[in-house]
């Protein structure tokens, strides 16, 4: 019984590393770098809810507005950051990233002070009770929504024109634009969307434990891109497989006392081994580099 | 003084004026803090010089990896761990067993290696598959690596290394610590810059400008990669030993991601690829550090975090935007010497003459 609520816990917080994670795997799939300020949008986005909530009591308004907060913020990332090093090496790019995280997080600290604000209006408690199974409100939630997105976003890269010319910049970007299609504007749309869905898995993290700091999404950032690199990083299926593996094997694992407390060590030793053996992920496609 | 100044530019002094300037600055304090001195060696004083070498041999050891090799190590805190908890371990295991007293330097020189060498092994394991792959992996396994090291270090039974308590290690005489500290650094140092002035040295930055390039050459690009990230590995190691003989105490929680950040600061600031700059950021930051950390208080302390995050923006976007090429072009530190020739004339002659020499070294 403990077993089948902990897969379905697991399922849910999955689904929470699964969104966030697509929002790493898009951005390394089309601009080929890694935000590493990903995780801090969440907390950002935190804070446009707390700040929508001060002024009025509707959570629903305060989550469609950190949504917003959440795009706007990662166009500006990607505009002022990030942009002028297009082109430039790899390594450049990816320490402009952790300079970004590290000053969303002093900068929210600044704003706002280091001690956690309790955000009990978002907080979903109450279970459904199946005989002796217990699942809770919250995490019921955060698996519909976490199915909708994914379907969503499925359907939105597949089907329509901005999505299929996301895939055309992924796989060639100087074809794509041969192609006429506008590059830079692809790639802050890729943003926009990953920013949104960060917003949405910050929402699912504060509904279940509503304490708000500057660090909330520091972590999960980390766990939610070693999910995009098991899962294959570049592939939006990949991340949603990695993604809800490691919830399930953080809540398995959280379950057992003998290893709960080496839970992250686990974590991140699947990570090692995986790249050991699989080094482009489970559905990655491994790519020579050519000359 | 022509032929002083003549005697400076040579390139025999050029090359070893950075061992110069540390020896020099050693010398006075190691003599101020034995002849007891107390106005020039207070205990404060010793105390930052310590954090200094510590900082200095960590920003060179990853200035290796980050500044030559161009690969990106985000554990390099992890590394330090590792080394801190299994130097700290062995010195006060020896201590106690050896009945010797706690500044022995025998146990110190065991320690340092042992930690060293627990540091490479690691870099080893992590670097020989990360290497292999794309240069973007290597951040994120050592990433992992630093996060793995701390919670299990925090969460093995507390007899072994403390828990979350942290654990003791031996009270080493201030008065002599930051000498062997600064011994490191001149080592550290020493490795280094001969190390990027040999044929390897060449092969590794060829490495980073053009790694198919450098294939075709015949350049063994993983054996390489591996050689520097375990030299960069066993520093780190070194530096955690010294640490936890500076602090007493060995505390997992302080190895952070954001320690790690810092380093990759100082080696940033110093300019990637100079082994002067590092040092020379690493002892500024650490001297800021310490000097912010009483005028800072509350929240305000992050004030200082927020500034290292835009200097690290600012720097990075600056010294790549491709964009910015006639920019840098336009200004930067040799064009601000020229202005500052012509601004202040005859009177900054000196300091003109000087700036020839400054804009080639490593």
């Amino acid at each position: 019984m403990n077993f089948i609520v902990a897969i379905v816990n697991g399922l849910s917080l999955g689904g929470t590393y699964a969104m966030i994670a697509i929002g790493y795997t898009m951005v390394y799939g089309i601009a080929k770098m890694l935000n590493f300020a990903h995780g801090d949008v969440i907390m950002v986005g935190g804070y446009a809810m707390y700040i929508t909530l001060l002024l009025m009591d509707l959570p629903i308004v305060a989550i469609l507005f950190a949504v917003l907060f959440c795009m706007i913020l990662g166009i500006c990332i990607e505009r002022f950051a990030y942009r002028p090093l297009r082109g430039a090496s790899p390594l450049a790019v990816l320490i402009t990233a952790i300079g970004v995280s590290y000053l969303l997080q002093s900068l929210s600290q600044i704003i706002f002070g280091s001690a956690p604000k309790m955000l009990m209006k978002l907080q979903i408690s109450g279970f459904v009770a199946m005989g002796e199974l217990r699942i809770a409100y919250s995490t019921i939630l955060t698996l519909a929504l976490t199915v909708v997105v994914m379907v969503a976003l499925t359907l939105f890269v597949k089907y329509s024109r901005t999505g299929r010319a996301m895939i055309a910049v992924s796989e060639d970007r100087d074809a794509a634009r041969l192609m006429g299609v506008n590059t830079n504007a692809i790639i802050a749309v890729t943003f926009a969307i990953g920013s949104a869905l960060a917003a949405v898995a910050g929402y699912c993290m504060l509904m279940k434990s509503p304490s708000l700091a500057n660090t909330l999404g520091a972590m999960p950032g980390i766990k939610a891109f070693t999910a995009a690199v098991i899962g294959g990083i570049g592939s939006i299926p990949g991340a949603m497989l990695g993604g809800i593996l490691l919830g399930i094997i953080e809540s398995v694992s959280l379950g057992i006392p003998a290893i709960a407390p080496f839970t992250d060590a686990i974590e991140f030793s699947i990570l090692i081994v995986i790249l050991l053996v699989k080094p482009a992920g489970l559905l990655g496609k491994a790519r020579r580099e050519k000359v | 003084m022509s032929k002083i100044i003549a005697f400076f530019k040579k390139p025999f002094f050029r090359r070893y004026l950075n061992y110069l300037v540390i020896v020099c600055v050693i010398l006075i304090f190691a003599v101020a803090s034995l002849s007891g001195v107390k106005g020039l060696a207070k205990a404060s004083t010793l105390s930052l010089l310590e954090r200094i070498g510590i900082a200095m041999v960590l920003a060179l050891s990853l200035s290796m990896v980050v500044g030559f090799l161009g690969e990106l190590s985000l554990g390099h805190a992890g590394f330090m761990c590792a080394g801190a908890y299994v130097g700290g371990k062995i010195a006060s295991a020896l201590t106690t067993s050896m009945q010797v007293g706690e500044s022995n330097l025998a146990v110190l020189l065991i320690a340092l290696l042992a930690g060293g060498v627990v540091a490479a092994v690691f870099g080893f394991i992590i670097g020989l598959p990360a290497l292999r792959l794309r240069g973007d992996y290597l951040a994120i396994v050592t990433l992992a690596f630093g996060e793995i090291v701390r919670t299990i270090v925090m969460n093995l039974p507390s007899k072994w290394f403390g828990g979350t308590l942290g654990m003791e290690t031996p009270r080493f005489n201030r008065n002599y610590l930051f000498i062997i500290i600064f011994v490191m650094v001149l080592a550290c140092l020493a490795v280094t810059q001969n190390l990027m002035r040999s044929k390897h040295g060449r092969a590794i930055v060829a490495i980073k400008d053009n790694e198919i390039a450098a294939r075709a050459m015949g350049v063994d690009i993983t054996k390489y990669k591996l050689f520097v990230f375990v030299i960069s590995s066993f520093f780190a190691g070194v530096a955690g030993v010294l640490y936890s003989y500076s602090n007493y105490t060995v505390q997992s929680a302080n190895f952070d991601y954001n320690y790690s950040i810092e380093i990759l600061v100082m080696v940033v600031l110093g300019g990637m690829g100079s082994i002067n700059g590092s040092m020379i950021a690493a002892a500024l930051i650490t001297f800021l550090n310490v000097k912010l950390q009483t005028t800072l208080t509350g929240d305000m302390a992050v004030m200082k975090d927020l500034i290292y995050a835009l200097i690290l923006i600012l720097i990075v976007i600056y010294k790549n935007a491709p964009g910015l090429k006639n920019f840098r072009e336009k200004y930067n530190m040799n064009t601000l010497a020229a202005w500052v020739k012509r601004r202040f004339g005859k009177k900054a002659a000196p300091v003109a003459a000087e700036q020839g020499v400054t804009g080639d070294e490593q």
